[in-house]
């Protein structure tokens, strides 16, 4: 075992966890600003300059909250689930390439070979944390919002995993690196304008990687609770769903949770298709450490941007019925998602 | 009796959503651009802000003792208002004016008058009843304090908001 390979990657897992969490609380204080201003309200401006030191009275109130437990609860699971909430979607990033390199290191936790099956693998588990926090609280309305929720991810699993297995056949790996490394050479999968632009072929297969992109969009939306698909903790019909009956910290892990999965989604909406790390004009990291460091800010401003578009979407759109999110799952994004796979695998066949 | 909803018939384009989903995307970016921009001006953003300028005339604040316009106190320590007051908020102990006073016609002055704001409901109903104008309800709101003691307004507290108000009520006037 080498060990600039363990000190290199413990630097990673520490910072990368650090900025994560970091860029969670903020995304927390950009939701109540975003969604304030888009309602010509002001939003949190009170604490620090703007309100930028909310994330710290947030944190300071949920860690001095009384942690009360019902009564009735199955204390086992009522405890563990919160941090099944958490725990994957945290894992879930250790695949993805965050940068380049720095100083000849590859700015990627675990360049595994199965990059996006470890993804759904760990991501899916996600559920579990929401199920048994809506099972353990013995409560009719968490149970309702449990039941949901495993429903809604096992529908929208299926089209996140067709939507992305055409990007597969294009690129011929799974690695997440090497998804990044073929748009670096052939343009952005869904706005393929460098490279070698002038291949009709290419122009032709950005048409259903557009597709791909709506569908995996929507799925990650779907996936991660978010407003269009927040039918687990509709507040309205459920009283908070989930995480009615928990309170504190508990229950922060789950608000925590949820962001931490959207950055983690936008993380990897950006690999799949807006090129990563990458930005035209801008080398990578072989050229010298600022680069480095300017192409992890390009890819954590390209997640920063996708997770406004979700606020965004969350703001503007109404929840969804639930026979209106199964229909849509099952009768339109599956087969879409189905009906993409082919037509990219005839382009292919024709075109390469 | 069922009542049959009528359901619109959407052409396929409405059918589609996408159009009605980016114009709804497009109502909301419009709302926050106009207030990123300061376009929209909704919120006043109160202990910077305020809105004191605005009040009406008729506004109901903290009611507050007055003087006239020879300096003296109106009050007369009739206790009507203490009667009044729903919340028996109002607490006063009348004193005799000495006879040598120049305002010795008056017989009685409030020798401590407080009034209880916490428990005053701001009604105006002591204005109402005041025979002398001497009580009235003006426009500071924001009573404050942090012990019980200090939301009590005594008399000095009291005349000080109040200030000097010219009524009609001139009766004690010496010439009279």
């Amino acid at each position: 075992m080498n060990y600039v390979f363990i000190g290199t990657s413990l630097a990673k897992i520490i910072g990368l966890l650090g900025f994560v969490l970091g860029l969670m609380n903020y995304a927390v204080y950009a939701e109540r600003r975003v969604s304030a201003l888009m309602q010509d309200r002001l939003g949190p401006n009170r604490v620090g300059f703007a309100g930028l030191a909310q994330p710290f009275a947030d944190a300071g109130k949920f860690l001095l909250k009384e942690q009360f437990t019902p009564a009735q609860v199955n204390k086992f699971y009522y405890f563990l689930a919160p941090c099944l909430a958490m725990i994957p979607a945290i894992i879930t990033i250790s695949v993805v390439p965050f940068g380049s390199t720095l100083f000849g290191v590859p700015m990627v936790i675990a360049d595994i070979n199965v990059g996006i099956l470890f993804v759904f693998a760990i991501a899916s588990l996600g559920v579990y944390g929401i199920v048994l926090a809506g099972w353990s609280s013995n409560s009719k309305y968490p149970f309702l919002g449990g039941v949901r929720s495993s429903s809604q991810m096992i529908s929208y699993e299926l089209s996140l995993a067709l939507a992305v297995i055409p990007i597969f056949m294009l690129v011929g790996n799974l690695r997440l690196t090497n998804v990044v490394q073929y748009q670096i050479d052939n343009g952005w999968l869904i706005a393929p304008f460098f490279g070698d632009w002038t291949n009709p072929g290419k122009w032709l297969l950005a048409i259903p990687m557009l597709i791909s992109f709506v569908v995996f969009l929507i799925a990650i939306l779907a996936e991660t609770n978010r407003l269009p698909f927040d039918l687990p903790e509709a507040e309205q019909e459920l009283a908070g769903g989930y995480h009615t009956e928990y309170a504190s910290m508990k229950f922060g892990m789950f608000f925590l949770g949820e962001y931490i999965a959207m950055i983690t989604g936008s993380a990897i909406i950006v690999t799949l298709f807006f090129g990563g790390w990458h930005f035209p004009g801008i080398p990578d990291g072989s050229h010298g450490w600022i680069f480095g460091l300017i192409n992890i800010a390009v890819f954590f401003t390209k997640v920063c941007a996708l997770i406004f578009l979700f606020m965004w979407v969350r703001w503007t759109l109404p929840r969804f019925r639930w026979d209106q999110l199964m229909r849509l799952g099952w009768l339109f994004f599956f087969e879409i998602a189905l009906v993409n796979i082919f037509i990219v695998a005839i382009i292919l066949m024709f075109v390469h | 009796m069922a009542i049959t909803v009528p359901r619109p018939n959407l052409n396929w384009r409405e059918r589609l959503y996408l159009p009605a989903i980016a114009a709804g995307l497009a109502i909301t970016i419009k709302h926050f651009t106009n207030m990123i921009f300061g376009r929209t001006k909704v919120t006043m953003e109160y202990p910077e802000e305020k809105w004191d300028s605005n009040l009406p005339d008729h506004y109901r604040g903290a009611p507050a003792l007055v003087r006239d316009t020879d300096g003296r106190v109106r009050c007369v320590a009739c206790q009507l208002c203490e009667f009044i007051c729903p919340p028996r908020a109002i607490k006063i102990v009348p004193g005799e004016i000495s006879p040598t006073d120049r305002f010795a016609k008056v017989e009685k002055f409030p020798d401590a008058f407080d009034i209880d704001m916490i428990r005053c409901i701001y009604c105006g109903m002591c204005e109402e009843v005041c025979p002398e104008q001497a009580i009235y309800l003006r426009k500071d709101y924001a009573i404050t304090g942090f012990t019980r003691e200090d939301m009590v307004h005594h008399k000095d507290k009291l005349l000080e908001i109040g200030g000097v108000m010219h009524g009609v009520v001139l009766k004690w006037n010496q010439r009279k």
